[in-house]
């Protein structure tokens, strides 16, 4: 094993190089404050639009506003998932060393963009239904990828052995992957309150251009966000694997 | 074949041989329905009009408790290490291991059923659906609860874990078993919600074996 | 191994091999040479990896580095190894004679009935008994009867004589001998002196 804790003997050709995480360390780390800024940047022009350039719902009033977070954090809590289950599939097909970092640093972030989900739409909710909470499709089922992602953090953590753990994840990721389809058919089928779905139609978007720009430019602002995060909790991820090969080391009297 | 054989009597030797467990577990699920009527009050009408969910749900909780010894005393006694060993696939045990902890934890349940219908103030045809609507989806439950024991198998202390993981999982099954005794919906909704019910069950019975020994494999190495 | 095969000559070829837990590294750079027909004892003090390098050799565990080849094995031909490890796997509630045919139903059969392998190691009279009941030293000979009932060429047996008392140390001594008269392979780790031929020893422990 290297210093890094991870097992990175070589297995296919030019992926050895990204795969290396001293590599992919030194080759990140100068994405990072740029990712940094584009997504400051777009968030300000986001915010700046879904407050002061964009109209008010006629039936809803100013608190439509809140969709401009609502709808893209929603978004995000299944594109993590897809996310994490590709690195799964990285994990246990294609044996990219990196892979189990990658999905063990999307996991928390899922579950926040999931919560801030039901948070805003719980906000959202409040004025437009009266109530905080309803129990319609898209709510419920947000509501059990929210333990989904849970019951997978808490999976990392009984695991002492975290590279013994990165498969088992795996395996129960893709599982919860394949389920996620038929979750939301029977929570649907469940249950019919939800306002239908307004953005993404086959006949193209309902809503007209002046709501539609600062969504954008917020789903924008929101990936970039997620793809700035996920980078740093890989490379703490792959930092405090180091710390941990150290002090194993240090306590059996070697040194390097 | 007769290593299947041999897995699923040495299963239904243990469990019946002491006769204590599986009567612990119907204990278990009789109990949790007779509570109901404390929390909730006994108005009859309340009761039967809640009575498949309750009914469902104590289903789901019994055979959540018998989960923990589906892999655990055998990975403590080595005889997961002889599986890994042996001249049949791990998912051919697992198998083996789906199809005993049905009959020794979901069957035992339906048929102690009959005396939950009764005190929950359940009628006649609304109980016979309940039958059907749980032995189409208890398997289902078998299934996804080994693949959950066998994912928390290596962690030491990973009993709780194990529930928490796949009752998302088992969402559906809920869902449709449900709904296919007390539709609000009408006698069509019924029959597609026992349908959902046991392609469900189909899927989960198929491909719960080969996901669940993959995660034991890959738990112990 | 199904009934009625010639058992295979496997030959043991480890490379460069380093075992451990996770990621730290127990025993390494191992370069064993194990022919057909011999045994290699393992000796060395506790905790220093014979337990988890039987483990690796038999695939149970990956191994951190270095390659193990059996060589003459045929991958059709279904498992090869057997595995005896500080537990037993025998339950209560089981009779004797229901375990070890448990085991042989998963093991698959061989040409020796249970009842003469029962005989074999000794446990004749106890074979409708709840398994529970027996001694350590008669779990041991048990699963003595386990490797019997279905031939496999390679054993990997972990302290095999350790509950085992003057009389059940013979036998296992004699049914090693036999197995490897037969061309069959042993890697045992022992505190004892099991007196075979054909075997070298391997001490773990003195190494940096």
């Amino acid at each position: 094993m290297n210093l890094n804790g991870i097992d990175d003997t070589p297995k296919m050709s030019w992926w050895n190089r990204l795969a290396h995480p001293g590599q992919f360390l030194s080759w990140t780390r100068p994405l990072i404050w740029p990712l940094t800024a584009v997504s400051a940047a777009l968030f300000l022009l986001g915010l700046w639009f879904a407050f002061f350039n964009s109209p008010a719902d006629y039936q809803m009033g100013d608190t439509v506003r809140i969709m401009y977070v609502h709808v893209p954090t929603a978004w995000l809590s299944q594109f993590v998932y897809a996310a994490m289950a590709v690195s799964a599939l990285g994990t246990l097909v294609w044996r990219h060393p990196l892979a189990d970092v990658s999905m063990k640093a999307a996991a928390p972030l899922g579950a926040v963009f999931t919560a801030m989900a039901l948070f805003t739409g719980s906000m959202w909710g409040r004025p437009t239904w009266g109530t905080f909470w309803e129990w319609d499709g898209r709510m419920t089922s947000t509501l059990i990828l929210l333990f989904i992602y849970l019951g997978i953090i808490a999976l990392w953590r009984a695991f002492d052995d975290q590279l013994r753990a990165a498969r088992v994840v795996a395996v129960f990721t893709l599982v919860g992957a394949v389920n996620v389809p038929i979750i939301k058919f029977s929570v649907d089928w469940w249950s019919t309150l939800h306002q239908p779905a307004s953005v993404f139609r086959a006949d193209g978007p309902t809503m007209p251009g002046s709501l539609l720009t600062p969504l954008f430019v917020m789903f924008f602002a929101f990936t970039l966000l997620f793809v700035t995060l996920q980078l740093l909790a890989m490379h703490t991820e792959i930092r405090r694997r180091r710390l941990v090969t150290l002090e194993r080391r240090a306590v059996r009297g070697e040194t390097t | 074949m007769s290593g299947f054989l041999g897995v699923l009597r040495r299963e239904l030797r243990l469990s019946f041989a002491g006769g204590g467990e599986v009567l612990t577990l119907v204990l278990f699920f009789i109990i949790v329905g007779a509570i109901v009527p404390f929390a909730i009050g006994p108005d009859r009408a309340l009761l039967a009009s809640i009575a498949p969910g309750i009914i469902w749900i104590a289903a789901f909780l019994a055979m959540l408790l018998g989960l923990d010894r589906l892999f655990r005393p055998d990975r403590e006694d080595g005889t997961l290490v002889l599986y890994r060993l042996a001249d049949m696939s791990m998912a051919s045990v697992v198998a083996a291991k789906v199809i005993a902890h049905w009959l020794t934890t979901a069957l035992p349940l339906i048929i102690a059923s009959p005396f939950l219908a009764m005190i929950l103030a359940m009628d006649g045809p609304t109980f016979a659906r309940t039958v059907v609507s749980l032995l189409l989806g208890t398997p289902a439950l078998a299934a996804f609860g080994a693949f959950g024991a066998a994912i928390t198998v290596a962690i030491r202390r990973g009993g709780l874990l194990a529930p928490i993981l796949i009752a998302p999982l088992c969402v559906p099954v809920l869902i449709f078993g449900v709904g296919a005794i007390a539709p609000l919906g009408g006698p069509d909704q019924a029959s597609s919600a026992m349908l959902f019910l046991a392609a469900l069950s189909l899927m989960a019975l198929a491909l719960s074996p080969f996901a669940a020994a993959l995660a034991i494999d890959w738990g112990e190495e | 191994m199904t009934q009625g095969q010639v058992q295979q000559r496997i030959n043991l070829r480890t490379q460069g091999l380093a075992c451990g837990r996770g990621d730290t590294p127990l025993a390494t750079d191992l370069s064993l040479s194990v022919p057909a027909g011999s045994a290699l004892l393992l000796r060395g003090p506790n905790g220093v990896g014979k337990s988890t390098l039987l483990l690796t050799l038999a695939g149970l565990l990956h191994p951190l580095s270095g390659s193990i080849v059996f060589e003459g094995a045929d991958p059709e031909a279904g498992p090869f190894i057997h595995h005896c490890g500080h537990r037993n796997a025998v339950r209560s509630r089981l009779t004797v004679l229901q375990t070890l045919k448990f085991w042989a139903d998963i093991n698959g059969p061989g040409d020796l009935s249970l009842a003469t392998a029962l005989d074999r190691v000794g446990l004749g009279r106890t074979a409708d008994l709840d398994a529970a009941y027996l001694s350590a030293g008669q779990e041991r000979r048990l699963v003595l009867a386990r490797l019997l009932v279905s031939p496999r060429p390679v054993w990997l047996l972990d302290e095999p004589g350790a509950a085992l008392d003057a009389a059940g140390r013979d036998l296992l001594a004699t049914l090693l001998a036999d197995h490897i008269e037969r061309g069959g392979l042993a890697v045992i780790a022992t505190h004892d002196d099991i007196a075979l031929p054909q075997t070298a020893t391997l001490t773990l422990g003195d190494r940096a």
